[in-house]
Formats: C-alpha cells, sequence, structure tokens
C-alpha cells in the first residue's frame, strides 16, 4: 500500500491508539492536516502552541496516556518549547510532533525555519529529524515506546515537508526490536542484595518515613505503596507531585512535605533516621537546604532513573528500578519496621499543634482563598479532577484540596510554569470527559493562556476555572513582603483590569464573580450547576494572604515558619 | 589541600585527576552534539575528547572521553551519559587500569644550523619524519600522553609552526576488569 509521509504519519499515530491531537496548523505541517480529515482522531484547535502543549500534558497527566500535540516549523515549534521543557522536568510522556522546512532547504535560514531539534535537545527525553517517508512510522513508534517506558518524558519528531509530501510502502514496526534503538534499554532487573539491605534498614528503623514523589504515580504503584504503608504502619508523605498517589484523608498521610509543606510532613522528614524516597529526587523545593535535610536519616533511594541515585543526596541503599516491582518485592521479603508509636505519638503532636489553618474572613469580604478552595472541594463530586497554574494559588490547592486518588491533580512541578492550568484542565477534561474538572487559577497565570478558553468552548469542553483573584502576582508579592522589606516591585495587576466576568462572556463561556463568603457559595453552586460551557469564576481573595507554611529559600527546614497564628512569642 | 596521589601516566597536560569514558555511540548525525551539550547543560569538564567510527559496524562511533574527576562527578556523567538514547554502551576506565596512547603532529621550521639536534629529539623519542620542504619539516608521535607532553616540551626550542594532539584513545589493560553499563551489541 503506498501512502505519503502525511497519511502514514496520521495512520501511524491511529496504530499507537492515539484519540486526540492538540494542535495549530501552519505551512511546513500542511501536508499532514489533509489525511487528519479522514482519520477518527479528534483534533482540538489551539489559540497558541503552548496551549497545544499543555493540553497534551494535561491529557497525559489526567489519563496516564502519552498526549500528543502538533504544530508548525518556526514560531509553531518555539512556541511549544516552554510545555515541552515543562514535561521534561515533570517526566510526562508526550509525542510532539513538529512540522519542518523541506529537507533541500533545512540549514539555508528558509522561511520559518528552526533548528528545533537542535533547541529542544536538552528538554525532550530523544528527538529525532525523520529524513525519509519510510521512516515515519519508525519514528512513531519509536516515540512512543521512549514516551512511556523508563523514566517517562516528552520526545519531539520533526518532519520536514518534502518528507511528508513523499511516498512510501506502508509498513509498521512489530516491536521494539523493528525500533533500531540500541542503546535503550528501560527495564532494569532488581538486585535481591539491595531489597535485603533495604529491608534490613527497614527493620531496623524507628523514625521511617515513606516519602513518595511523582515517580510512584508514573509506576502506577498506588495500590502497592497503600498495602506497603499500610502493613508496616510508616507515614506517608506525598510530595507535589504525587499528591493523590495515596489518599488525603488516609490516617498515616502526613500531607506535602517541603518549601510550603504541612509541618508535621516537614518535621517528620528532618527527625527520620530512614527515608524511604519512591519515585523522588530531592527537589530543593522538598529538602530546603540539602546539608541540613534530614541530618540523622539514612537514606532508600528507588527511581527507575539511575542518574537520581546519589545526584543530591548520598543513599544508603540505591535501587535502580520501577517503584511498584520494589515495594512488591519488599512486601515479598517482608519487610518490616519495629513498633512505631512513639514515633507516631511524636507525630500526632506535631499534627495536632501546627494544622494547616487560615484565618476567618470578614462577612463583608474579600475572601480567604483557602476558604474558596476548601468550598469548591466540599461541592464537588468525587473524582474531581484539578488543575491550577504556578504560584500561590497552587500551594493552597496543593495543602487543602484532599486528593483522593491517582491521576487527579493536574500540575506543573518542576518547571513551575505559569499559565499552565488552563489550557491543561482543557487536556484532561478531553481525556476524562466524565470527570468535573476545576482549574484553580491565579489572576496572573490566568492572563497568561486565557485565550485556549475559546478553544474550550468551540470545541465543547466544559472546564471550570475558579480564578482566585488577589490583583497580584501573589508568590511574588510574598516574598518581596517577607525578604525585601515590603518593596513591591512590578507585582501589582488590578483586581478589575481585565473584567473577568466580561473576558470570560467574550470568548463564550459563562462569568461569574464573588467577593462575600455568601456570594461565595451560590456561585459555586451556580458554576457546578452549569455543564454545557466553560464557567470562569473571579473570587475576589484578600491580597495579603499568604502561604503557611514556609521555609525560607536557602534555609534549612528546621526553620520552617508556621502561620502566625500558631507561632509562640519565644520564637 | 587535599591533594590526590599522583599515579603513573599523569601528565602536565591532564587534569590533577582524569578519568576516562569510551563511550560507543550510534553514529548518526547530531550524537556529538547530544554529548557536547549534555556535559554543558550539567557542568561536567571534558578534558579532550577523540571519535571515529568503531571497530564494530559502520553503524557506531566510539567517543573517549578524557574527564577531570577531581570536579566532575563520575557517577552522575556515566548516569547522565547512559541517558542518551543515542549512547549504546560506556566503558568507564580507570587511568591506572589503562593503555592511553595519543599522536601528535608538529611542522617545524629549520634550516642547517638546527637539523642535527631536531634530529637527535626525534629520534630519542622515536618521532619519524612524515613530511619535508626545504624550510620545514612535518613529524609525527604516537605514544602516551606523558611522552607527548615530552617531546612537546622538548620541541619548545624550535620555531614550532604548528603542533597538534588527538586526544587520548584508551582501552583497558589486559586481564582489567572492566566497568561497563554492559549493554548494546557485545
Amino acid at each position: 500500500m503506498q501512502l505519503t509521509g502525511a497519511q502514514a504519519l496520521i495512520k501511524s499515530l491511529e496504530q499507537q491508539g492515539v484519540d486526540t491531537v492538540f494542535g495549530l496548523p501552519g505551512g511546513a505541517i500542511l501536508p499532514v492536516y489533509d489525511p487528519l480529515l479522514d482519520s477518527s482522531i479528534r483534533h482540538i484547535l489551539v489559540r497558541h502552541e503552548q496551549g497545544a502543549g499543555h493540553m497534551a500534558e494535561g491529557y497525559s497527566l489526567a489519563t496516564g496516556r502519552p498526549g500528543v500535540a502538533m504544530v508548525t516549523s518556526g514560531p509553531g515549534s518555539t512556541n511549544i518549547v516552554t510545555p515541552i521543557a515543562n514535561a521534561h522536568m515533570d517526566s510526562t510522556p508526550l509525542v510532539v510532533i513538529t512540522g519542518q522546512v523541506a529537507t533541500s532547504s533545512i540549514g539555508l535560514d528558509a522561511f520559518q525555519e528552526c533548528d528545533i531539534t537542535g533547541i529542544t535537545m536538552g528538554v525532550t527525553k530523544h528527538n529525532f529529524l525523520v529524513r525519509t517517508a519510510h521512516e515515519i512510522p519508525r519514528a512513531v513508534a519509536a516515540a512512543f515506546h521512549l514516551a512511556t517506558t523508563g523514566r517517562p518524558g516528552p520526545v519531539l519528531i520533526d518532519l520536514p515537508k518534502d518528507v511528508a509530501q513523499s511516498t512510501m510502502e506502508w509498513w509498521y514496526p512489530v516491536g521494539p526490536e523493528d525500533y533500531d534503538l540500541p542503546g535503550y534499554h528501560p527495564l532494569v532487573d532488581l538486585d535481591e542484595a539491595d531489597v535485603e539491605r533495604a529491608v534490613a534498614l527497614i527493620a531496623a528503623a524507628e523514625r521511617p518515613v515513606l516519602y513518595v514523589g511523582g515517580g510512584t504515580l508514573k509506576s502506577r504503584a498506588t495500590a502497592e505503596l497503600r498495602a506497603f504503608a499500610e502493613r508496616t504502619r510508616i507515614p506517608v508523605v506525598t510530595t507535589l507531585m504525587a499528591r493523590g498517589a495515596f489518599p488525603h484523608s488516609h490516617e498515616l498521610n502526613l500531607g506535602m512535605p517541603g518549601m510550603h509543606g504541612v509541618y508535621a510532613a516537614v518535621t517528620a522528614m528532618q527527625r527520620s533516621d530512614l527515608l524511604i524516597a519512591l519515585g523522588a529526587r530531592f527537589d530543593d523545593r522538598v529538602t530546603g537546604r540539602t546539608a541540613a535535610f534530614a541530618p540523622g536519616a539514612r537514606v532508600i533511594h528507588v527511581d527507575i532513573d539511575r542518574a537520581e541515585l546519589g545526584k543530591i543526596r548520598q543513599a544508603d541503599v540505591a535501587i535502580q528500578g520501577d517503584v511498584g516491582m520494589v515495594l512488591r518485592a519488599l512486601e515479598t521479603a517482608g519487610a518490616n519496621p519495629p513498633r512505631l508509636d512513639t514515633w507516631w505519638s511524636e507525630i500526632r503532636s506535631w499534627q495536632a499543634t501546627y494544622p494547616l489553618t487560615y484565618d476567618d474572613e470578614p462577612t463583608e469580604g474579600p475572601l480567604r482563598p483557602q476558604h474558596v478552595i476548601e468550598s469548591l472541594a466540599a461541592n464537588a463530586p468525587a473524582g474531581t479532577i484539578v488543575a491550577s497554574g504556578v504560584g500561590q494559588h497552587q500551594m493552597w490547592t496543593a495543602q487543602f484540596w484532599p486528593f483522593e486518588e491517582p491521576n487527579s491533580w493536574v500540575n506543573s512541578g518542576g518547571a513551575g510554569t505559569m499559565g499552565f492550568g488552563v489550557p491543561a484542565a482543557i487536556g484532561a477534561k478531553v481525556g476524562r470527559p466524565d470527570r468535573t474538572v476545576w482549574c484553580i487559577d491565579g489572576d496572573g497565570c490566568f492572563q497568561m493562556t486565557a485565550q485556549e478558553l475559546v478553544t474550550a468552548r468551540s470545541e465543547g469542553i466544559p472546564i471550570k476555572v475558579a480564578i482566585l483573584n488577589n490583583s497580584y502576582l501573589g508568590m511574588v508579592r510574598q516574598w518581596q513582603e517577607m525578604f525585601y522589606d515590603e518593596r513591591y516591585s512590578e507585582v501589582y495587576l488590578s483586581p478589575d483590569l481585565p473584567d473577568y466576568v466580561k473576558l470570560a462572556e467574550a470568548m463564550g463561556c459563562v462569568g461569574l464573580r464573588a467577593t462575600t463568603p455568601k456570594e461565595m457559595s451560590d456561585v459555586i453552586d451556580e458554576a457546578n450547576a452549569i455543564n454545557d460551557v466553560p464557567v470562569v469564576v473571579d473570587f475576589r481573595v484578600d491580597a495579603s494572604e499568604k502561604v503557611f507554611p514556609m521555609v525560607p529559600a536557602g534555609a534549612s527546614n528546621d526553620d520552617i515558619l508556621v502561620h502566625p497564628s500558631q507561632r509562640k512569642e519565644t520564637r | 589541600m587535599n591533594t590526590p596521589e599522583p599515579f603513573a601516566g599523569e601528565t602536565a597536560h591532564s587534569p590533577v585527576r582524569h578519568h576516562i569514558l569510551s563511550v560507543l555511540v550510534e553514529n548518526k548525525s547530531g550524537v556529538l552534539a547530544r554529548i557536547a551539550g549534555l556535559f554543558a547543560r550539567r557542568g561536567f569538564n571534558i578534558y579532550s575528547l577523540a571519535v571515529a567510527p568503531s571497530e564494530r559496524h559502520a553503524r557506531f562511533s566510539r567517543i573517549t572521553i578524557v574527564v577531570d574527576a577531581e570536579s566532575t562527578p563520575l557517577e552522575q556523567v556515566v548516569g547522565q551519559l547512559d541517558k542518551l538514547v543515542n549512547v549504546v554502551d560506556i566503558w568507564d576506565i580507570a587511568p591506572r587500569d589503562a593503555v592511553e596512547r595519543e599522536l601528535l603532529l608538529a611542522t617545524i621550521a629549520t634550516d642547517v644550523s638546527n637539523r642535527t639536534s631536531l634530529l637527535d629529539i626525534l629520534g630519542r623519542a622515536g618521532a619519524s619524519i612524515i613530511d619535508v620542504d626545504p624550510g620545514a619539516v612535518t613529524v609525527m608521535l604516537s605514544g602516551t600522553p606523558a611522552s607527548c607532553d615530552e617531546f612537546e616540551r622538548a620541541l619548545e626550542d624550535y620555531s614550532s609552526v604548528e603542533l597538534h594532539r588527538t586526544g587520548r584513545l584508551a582501552v583497558p589493560r589486559l586481564g582489567q576488569e572492566l566497568t561497563s553499563t554492559e549493554r548494546g551489541l557485545r
């Protein structure tokens, strides 16, 4: 069967079971958009290529399947670099297809030419420049294999226009042996000796903590984690990337560690004598000053990526392997700590003394952002998926939203990409149309990618957006207040410009606003009642509200600042 | 000062403590850029780098990288290199377990007055003349990095027009255990 390269690309995507592509056409990718008309694949036409990338990420984070985006060459490709870098930091499987100028023009500074494989070398797991139509099926199959196995990540396929236009005899690789990846071996065997040494450390531990990272979700090991935690009764902390990997309401869950972590989670790690890191990478936002991090703890570090082992913290037992596989091996080996009663009673006292908290709000407003999040959560159906941007609103959401199941939290962790929320929520809703999807956003973030609500409306993707509008770039404002003597530099945005209700309406969405607690509860009911079009709610929140607890950047986690109402005079 | 023990084979032209990575890669465009980019991105220092098609198959090239083991965490370098999809195998060779060789080419201006002394130096170093014209000779030395250093110093008295070195190649000494990522087509 003779196909054009463009047809072969679409057919290859179909072979991979792709149901949705997020993209925007242009000159170099034009040939591929023609056979797309005859395909079963749904194409979501975005308003900016960055939106396509974040939608693909949101789709992947909500479904566990790889997200696919397709854009043209030059600026189309550079516009999607931010989502690619974001996916790289958070190990999100993406396949990104970029158009490229014809092979005869590469290197000649042709119109809309850009060396996108060069640009993305450092932010992709791998990338391909496809030089013949015959290679297309292999490149696509290999890209999905690379994106989804081992430590997942983004893979880019750069497709020159003439390659898409030329013809090939259709074929498709049968399995990895046809992918021509002699240097890629994602499966590693467990070393039994490592497992035995881990078991010995666990048996000797008195203050162990399960430090659960995003890799636990990527490995789909949440059932294994729960079984292991419940049998051993080892306290669990779930990082920003792992919210939902262990039920929020579970008695063993101490919550999120790190710069804005729960006091008990941060302090349990600091006082721990054994950290069992599962798909976590000792990020600076978790460790604080690394030299002062968990000084008395031995470390069992489990990661599929051997380069993570020993990168930040030397492990006493470093195990390269899949989290689920290692947990199963530990279960088989019967790893059991001695009695943890003393440890738990210490932890329970920290939990009782320093719970997450915030002040009551005045009846006339403004609202407390934490109260908005708790009210949204209380009125959301079980299984609601929550996306966010980056900043204060993200931290409050990670703290106060009770994530009970995996793949319910869609956020930008490692890269900290403002503007991630709206498009990521759209992608999540496309992947899980049965679920309610809330985007909890900041006013600064919202303005970066809000135009994708046009996409949401026109494609029939009814997400809900809660803007926690404090009229500031709030996290920067918080740092300027606390560490720069309240010298506010370039952080004020205005609560009314733009008018978020009118902006939402102009994009075909329902726009709502709440300033008082009474209005808030009415508006949440109203928003929940709308299921056919996107809803945007402008929640007017207190600009002076700060995220606590907080470990100042570069400080030790011992120097955690709790909420002002919990501070003792002696502190 | 915590100065590491010197060892045989250390030369003026190598870092205080170097390490050799012999990396088998797919012979595809952009692979060298991926490796160089990785080193730049992660702040690893490359001391020398030699690339050529491999003995195994035209599909592969061998890259011999000498890294400064003092400033560069070797485990990290190997781990990060191993993640590059085009990297097939990595031999991690400690200098004391390696046989290292380097090639040096030098073009030296000569006249009647210095020719005899130059021939003497070439003879003692084991270098050979590979090109001659009335005003200059091009000479070649293949030897250990230390012997190349010594030869280079001996040539300092001459108006050396050009002096090029390849960077070193290394294989494990016979009978040495090899630390390898043990993958790929062995």
